[in-house]
């Protein structure tokens, strides 16, 4: 077929699907759903801690609430500066206020507690729930995110799927921190870290394959 | 008002439903890319029997993922990102490893305009695609034809032609991906 008749051919389509303002609007909604979907998970099988009332009254479950919030208002503004062709890698950059925060809260606790206490808070109660709960809990956003992601034109499709990854672990660990009895940085940016890798992983893996365009 | 030779403008009157302003912008590309797409190849060593091939798939993303280019942005910048991401493609398909940038030699996009004065044919874009969807594009393709005369010559509801037209699109896309087509 000759390129001329192509181009006819795509002004005919532009003219049945001008396409417009939902796509800006596609990744949120997907983040929303999913996030909805594990949000339903997470009232049917894990629920709130007991002393809920309580801890939203302390300072360091509000930190943890807010660094969680911070990574994923963070990941979800780099998936979609990564979507489009003319992204660079350079877009990481967007995460250095999340690595200022992580840092100044681990410092914040050190400079609070005694030394003798810091491998007791580290270690936590339940770090094994954590690594398994947040996964879980970001799955359904990760699938809506890639899905979403397919309308998109992503330089590099590994790293807008490990940056979709890092969304939907973000919106599993924000669920998940109202679960979780482990309120110390320490605790937190440790094993909140070590479970959004996974996820990240399979973003990066899937996305390699599925987001190419 | 805007320079009617304006990419971004054009792209900008196209979203506001300008047809023409569509069909000058993909024409004025497509002699962009015609002489990118062909000095890449030689540059990574390779014939440019494909070259209108690479082009036709280029012009196919730009179309397909024409969302992704945000007005507030040159146009020109996006246009060049997703030409080099698929001649990048297309080399490493056809075995070529080594780093392409196409700013070395891309220039500048022309203004819209100039004529494509070549009239070129790609070796195989159809020939993949069901008998239905192949006469949909071929029958649109035709300057003038809208969906609803290709409609009526098929027997189908215009609507049904407007589906299986962008369908259609996207099986080229894919073809084109997995470069057998």
């Amino acid at each position: 077929m000759k390129t001329e008749r192509l181009i006819e051919a795509l002004v005919a389509d532009h003219a049945a699907h001008r396409g417009g303002k939902l796509a800006q609007w596609r990744l949120g909604a997907a983040l929303a759903l999913g996030g909805l979907a594990s949000l339903v998970l997470f009232v049917i099988a894990f629920g709130a801690r007991d002393d809920i009332a309580a801890a939203l009254a302390t300072w360091r479950f509000d930190l943890k609430v807010g660094l969680v919030l911070l990574a994923l208002v963070l990941a979800f503004s780099l998936c979609r500066a990564l979507a489009r062709p003319t992204a660079s890698a350079r877009a990481v950059r967007l995460l250095w206020p999340l690595a200022a925060a992580t840092g100044a809260a681990v410092a914040l606790e050190l400079a609070t507690t005694p030394s003798g206490s810091w491998a007791a808070r580290l270690v936590g109660s339940n770090s094994v729930v954590c690594l398994t709960v947040v996964p879980i809990l970001s799955f359904a956003p990760l699938a809506a995110l890639l899905a979403a992601l397919r309308a998109g034109a992503p330089a590099s499709p590994a790293l807008a799927g490990g940056a979709a990854g890092l969304a939907a672990a973000a919106t599993g660990a924000l669920l998940y921190a109202f679960h979780c009895a482990d309120d110390s940085p320490l605790f937190v940016v440790t094993w909140y870290s070590l479970a959004a890798i996974p996820v990240i992983g399979l973003g990066a893996l899937v996305g390699h394959r599925l987001l190419r365009w | 008002m805007a320079d009617p030779t304006d990419l971004s403008a054009l792209m900008r009157r196209a979203r506001q439903g300008d047809d023409e302003a569509y069909r000058r912008l993909l024409l004025a590309v497509a002699v962009w890319l015609r002489t990118v797409v062909r000095r890449g190849l030689v540059a990574a060593g390779q014939g440019t029997a494909d070259g209108e091939d690479v082009v036709q798939e280029t012009l196919l993303a730009m179309h397909l993922k024409r969302e992704t280019w945000n007005e507030a942005q040159p146009l020109e910048p996006w246009v060049r990102a997703i030409a080099r991401h698929k001649l990048v493609d297309h080399l490493r398909r056809h075995g070529f490893r080594d780093h392409v940038d196409i700013d070395d030699y891309a220039g500048s996009l022309p203004a819209a305009g100039q004529d494509a004065a070549t009239i070129v044919d790609s070796q195989k874009l159809l020939a993949g695609l069901p008998t239905r969807q192949r006469r949909i594009v071929e029958e649109i393709s035709l300057q003038g034809h809208r969906a609803a005369d290709v409609a009526i010559r098929l027997g189908m509801s215009e609507g049904a032609v407007r589906v299986a037209l962008h369908r259609a699109l996207k099986s080229l896309a894919a073809a084109y991906r997995r470069d057998r087509p």
